[in-house]
């Protein structure tokens, strides 16, 4: 077995951003994520990294957009109020076609809502939390260790396509802990080059980054070329896991948390002898709505279970299309259902 | 195999550590676990508590509904966590603090003075670790050895010297009072 540690869900986000080459943090605290920047702290600087708390969630995701641009992989993290208030940055961030990391370690809401775990971010992670035609890339970990591999790939993904990434966690998976076996540490300079980086233009053409272009058509023809990326990510990065659904009779599709949680339903249903399985996204955006759609045509039920009022709900109606029933069950405000609750749910549609 | 335990008390009890020691001892042994603690003003003094699952597959729901041990460390802790004990699983109550049972026919109840107890050892904030032996000795799938490690892992570094000996000899008191009743 591979040497595993035991670590908070944030502190797996924390060390695998540093893992993946993340060397510029900024951040301002709030709970239920503050240990991601208690580690940043420590751990950024001994890698030769910068760390900074910020004087505010706004100046940190700008300082993001600097280090981005200058082709630093770039992170900040916030929780559910202080990521509302990065979304003109990120929007910015968007419109430059930087690649960013965005860690939201989400909570009740809205408003200042409550410090307990909540999925009600899920419209601004993946509709547009900011203004103009921009997608964010958006992963959903469900696990320590997910949380610690997904941090790599959001920042592989965002450089590659030059699109900012969130990672859509709640302050249960920020706080609890696990055992994770942390992905090997990368070396800033083996990554790919940023030749459109904003790096001293001594011996070259200089580079220009901005979200900003006055002449429509050419504001236009930059949206178009954005938007053919997003079709590329959307037709090469879906991911998700599927749990016993060969023969399944009541799908479950859940992300993060409730996905975990949803696992708890599917063993104990199928040790009941209910047909259940599920369907968890890992992307958001892209959302799989191809396996949804397939996995539509054959069952009774596709049941929507989210810590929400029903937000993923309206991707899985998108992708099921009427095929079969799609009831909803959430709850709201920091209550995280109960498998038991859960089943009963599954129950009712088997 | 999959067993709960949830650690509960005041804040300030040292709840969290004995359940974040059991899990490490877990880890150690190749068990999954989780550790999802109850965060946010606890911390200040209110109660916390702490919920360890120790399963040999990947744990689905970090949260769980009837735990197999209750480590209850005061009076509202055992009226709030006693009655979801699943039956036939153990209780640990600690009798300094509790003047009462958890009045279940079908649990075991261990009754454990874990503040006279640690008084009695020079040093009274090792009573979360009494307590911790008697949840080690109820639950019976992790080695006594293993939590004695995985304490000196969690409280070793910044422990002045002793401290690491009169936790050792908690974990042992409590578990003196909870014979294993085998997994």
């Amino acid at each position: 077995m591979a040497d595993r540690q035991l670590m908070t869900g944030n502190e797996a986000m924390a060390e695998g951003a540093i893992r993946a080459g993340c060397r510029a943090y900024f951040g301002y605290p709030i709970t239920p994520q503050n240990e991601i920047l208690e580690y940043m702290a420590v751990h950024l600087p001994k890698v030769g990294g910068a760390f900074l708390q910020a004087e505010s969630e706004v100046a940190a995701i700008n300082m993001c957009y600097g280090a981005a641009a200058a082709g630093v992989r770039t992170m900040t993290s916030s929780s559910s109020p202080g990521v509302s208030l990065k979304m003109e940055g990120i929007s910015y961030l968007a419109g430059a076609d930087l690649p960013c990391v965005i860690l939201n370690v989400a909570r009740g809401g809205p408003g200042l809502g409550n410090i307990a775990p909540a999925q009600g971010d899920y419209f601004q992670a993946t509709k547009g939390g900011g203004h103009g035609d921009y997608r964010l890339i958006v992963l959903a970990p469900s696990t320590a260790q997910e949380a610690a591999e997904l941090a790599g790939l959001a920042f592989d993904l965002s450089d590659q396509y030059r699109v900012p990434a969130l990672i859509l966690a709640d302050g249960m998976l920020g706080q609890m802990m696990e055992p994770v076996a942390l992905p090997a540490q990368r070396d800033p300079a083996s990554l790919p080059p940023k030749p459109w980086a904003l790096t001293g233009a001594k011996g070259r053409e200089p580079n220009y980054i901005a979200s900003f272009a006055l002449d429509p058509t050419v504001l236009r023809d930059l949206n178009l070329r954005r938007q053919a990326r997003y079709r590329e990510i959307e037709a090469r990065e879906v991911r998700w896991e599927e749990t016993a659904t060969e023969d399944a009779e009541v799908l479950l599709v859940a992300y993060g948390t409730m996905g975990r949680i949803a696992k708890t339903v599917v063993r104990r249903g199928r040790d009941e002898g209910v047909k259940v399985g599920l369907l968890r996204p890992i992307t958001l955006w892209p959302f799989p709505y191809a396996p949804l759609r397939a996995l539509a045509e054959r069952v009774r039920a596709v049941l929507t279970v989210e810590l929400s009022a029903g937000q993923m709900w309206e991707d899985v109606r998108l992708a099921v299309e009427g095929r079969c029933p799609t009831p909803f069950y959430g709850e709201m405000g920091g209550v995280v259902p109960t498998p038991s609750e859960i089943l009963r749910e599954v129950k009712r549609h088997a | 195999m999959e067993r709960a335990v949830v650690c509960a008390g005041f804040g300030g009890q040292g709840v969290l550590l004995a359940g974040k020691i059991l899990a490490r001892a877990g880890m150690e042994i190749g068990l999954e676990v989780t550790w999802l603690p109850s965060y946010g003003p606890e911390m200040r003094g209110g109660t916390a508590n702490c919920t360890v699952v120790l399963s040999d597959e990947p744990i689905g729901s970090p949260i769980v509904e009837s735990p197999d041990v209750v480590m209850a460390m005061n009076g509202p802790s055992l009226d709030r966590f006693g009655p979801r004990v699943v039956g036939g699983g153990a209780v640990i109550v600690n009798r300094s603090l509790i003047d009462r049972g958890v009045g279940r026919a079908d649990v075991r109840e261990i009754s454990v003075p874990a503040n006279e107890l640690a008084r009695e050892l020079g040093e009274p904030r090792v009573a979360n670790m009494i307590a911790l032996g008697a949840v080690v000795g109820a639950l019976g799938i992790v080695p006594l050895d293993a939590v004695k490690e995985a304490m000196v892992a969690e409280v070793g570094a910044k422990a002045r010297p002793g401290l690491v000996a009169v936790n050792r000899e908690a974990l042992d008191r409590g578990y003196a009072l909870a014979e294993p009743m085998g997994a």
